[in-house]
């Protein structure tokens, strides 16, 4: 619990930071999705390990293996939002940060930032919101110091479903932002 | 009886490849009581070999699926007439029936000639007839217009028989892999002739007003991309394909000028495309999704969705010579949801998306009141879509987890779903009138 409690309180020291530029900055308590949790918990480690890389470094480990460590912030490659949202949870944005200290490190490294939507309302609408999902995870990662050049926002709206269902859970798995590194 | 030589209707779609096996399938789900009675014989084929071409069958078929009339079942009709000499009308008004279709097609081949004449039955007396000279390879097209003929005598409104519709398919064909499809089938479903395949999404078909292209949305350079497409050459053009979304393509009446949602200034706005100088010329300035651009028929004004309000709301602006004057002004306020707007063909009535509580279904405005109609009552109805003559409304749905469409008459009365037989198909966009 304790580790819990010390990566919210990172993560909520994150959001204020970024609170100008999420909107509302507001969290969902009880709506974490389960992925989210496993993450969390994993934040909860992470965030003692992110705790420990906040002045660190990727340095000196080629960049596949930083890749593919599962025990990074940075294994967390998919992001998932509310119904009809492009909000951010804090722990959201604090593996976000790591992505773009990450970047940092390795400006030959591109990043693409893939939005998508479930498939309830206009296929259109869709479209444009799975960009406005991709673009704020392109915000934040602007404001940590990732040039734009480093950078791709593509949406497919609700036409590349990971989950082929019609109810809640397949809904839930479909509002996302992939994040999909390439250029090593 | 009239003769006409020169038939009227260029039947475009024929000079594509060979028609593929028809995939669509339509059954009618709901009917309109006190729909007409109407009986449509069998048509003869004297001195003709083989199985009687199914004409009639195609004329009640459509007839049936305005919801405006009711075929009698082949088994009831009291007689088989092909022409109007002696008809016992008694007989058939004992049948119930109010009108009735007659008729034969003579020789063979690429020589054949359909005639039929129409009966009212109560008074006795011949409405109209006609002798159609054609192929055996155009005889549906020939159905289609029978249809459209014994239509509008009998209703007073064009009938929209011969008119086409394209939709996306979607195949699942591996377990990552999916093939997409943008095809186009006659406004019954049959002679479906694929006009694009590709791995990546297709979206957003639609036609050009004189039913000569199609604009679409392509991912197959694996970003949105809007092509424009000659339906009868296949020639295609990438028209749009800037930084960001290129979306939602909407024809201006004027064939010259391309709607677009565009997100290269930084944020998703409308902007209209001169197709020939390229120029943009930008619409909406908001900070919100502004998209789903659809023309008046008259092209003054625009409709649009837009989620500056908060929920996304269709919006209309004016133009002027295709530039926008003034402020967009909200249409719609019933539902928490309004999206995919388009307008009828005589400009009266918009047709979209109307969704409350995460429930979507079709609804209709009639703009000089403002009023709503709610037309569906499922969850997932999507991409309406009038008929030219705006007797009918085509969408997109979900049936069994598949997605299908489905036709609904405009005062919601008759239903009916076009299946295929695998995977779903989706955005369904109803041609225009052929021009001439």
């Amino acid at each position: 619990m304790k580790r819990i409690y010390a990566g919210l309180s990172i993560a909520a020291a994150l959001m204020l930071m970024l609170q100008g530029c999420t909107g509302t900055g507001e969290t969902r308590p009880g709506d974490v999705p389960v992925e989210d949790r496993s993450v969390g918990a994993d934040g909860a480690d992470g965030a003692q390990a992110g705790g420990a890389m906040m002045g660190g470094s990727f340095a000196g480990r080629p960049i596949t293996e930083v890749l593919s460590d599962p025990d990074t912030p940075l294994s967390r490659r998919v992001f998932y939002f509310d119904l009809n949202s492009s909000e951010l949870s804090p722990e959201d944005l604090q593996a976000l940060s790591t992505h773009a200290r990450f970047m940092a490190e390795f400006p030959t490294v591109t990043l693409v930032l893939e939005g998508h939507a479930d498939e309830r309302g206009s296929r259109e609408y869709n479209l444009a919101l799975g960009e406005r999902r991709a673009k704020a995870i392109e915000r934040i990662l602007s404001v940590e110091g990732v040039p734009a050049e480093q950078l791709q926002v593509i949406s497919f709206g609700e036409e590349r479903p990971v989950a082929l269902g019609h109810d809640e859970e397949a809904w839930r798995l479909n509002r996302r932002v992939e994040l999909l590194y390439s250029g090593y | 009886m009239k003769k006409i030589s020169n038939w009227f209707l260029i039947p475009m779609l024929l000079l594509l490849a060979t028609a593929a096996e028809a995939r669509l399938t339509i059954e009618i789900t709901q009917g309109i009581e006190g729909a007409m009675p109407i009986a449509v014989v069998p048509f003869g084929t004297p001195g003709a070999e083989g199985a009687p071409p199914g004409v009639a069958a195609i004329v009640a078929a459509d007839l049936a699926r305005s919801g405006r009339f009711a075929p009698l079942a082949a088994e009831k009709l009291p007689a088989q007439p092909h022409d109007g000499k002696g008809i016992d009308f008694a007989a058939w008004r004992a049948a119930g029936v109010e009108n009735m279709v007659v008729g034969q097609v003579q020789g063979s081949g690429d020589k054949l000639l359909v005639q039929f004449q129409l009966f009212d039955v109560l008074r006795g007396v011949q409405l109209t007839g006609y002798s159609i000279p054609t192929t055996a390879e155009r005889l549906r097209r020939v159905a289609h217009q029978i249809s459209d003929i014994v239509y509008e005598k009998l209703t007073g409104q064009r009938g929209a028989f011969n008119t086409h519709v394209a939709y996306v398919t979607v195949e699942q064909t591996g377990a990552q892999e999916r093939q997409f499809r943008l095809a186009v089938a006659d406004a019954d479903g049959f002679g479906e002739q694929v006009i694009l395949s590709s791995k990546q999404p297709l979206m957003s078909p639609a036609w050009s007003a004189d039913g000569r292209r199609l604009a679409y949305v392509s991912f197959e350079e694996g970003r949105s991309v809007v092509y424009v497409q000659e339906v009868v050459s296949g020639k295609r053009e990438a028209v749009a394909s800037f930084k960001g979304l290129n979306s939602a393509p909407g024809w201006a009446p004027d064939g010259r000028r391309l709607a677009l949602t565009l997100s290269r200034d930084g944020n998703p706005e409308i902007y209209i495309l001169d197709l020939q100088s390229r120029a943009l010329t930008r619409v909406t300035h908001s900070h919100a999704i502004d998209t789903e651009p659809a023309f008046a028929p008259d092209g003054k004004s625009m409709v649009f969705t837009s989620d500056r309000g908060g929920r996304p709301q269709i919006y209309r602006v004016a133009l002027d010579n295709y530039r926008p004057q003034g402020r967009p002004k909200r249409l719609t306020f019933e539902g928490d949801y309004n999206a995919r707007a388009s307008f009828s063909a005589d400009g009266s009535q918009l047709v979209m998306v109307n969704g409350e509580n995460n429930r979507f279904r079709i609804a209709v405005m009639e703009l000089s009141r403002g009023t709503v109609r709610v037309l569906t009552d499922s969850r997932f109805d999507e991409s309406p879509s009038f008929a030219p003559n705006g007797s009918m409304i085509i969408f997109a749905t979900e049936r069994n987890s598949r997605g299908v469409l489905e036709a609904v008459s405009v005062d919601g009365r008759a239903h009916q779903r076009l299946g295929t037989s695998q995977g779903d198909v989706r955005e369904p966009a109803w041609s225009p009138f052929i021009s001439q």
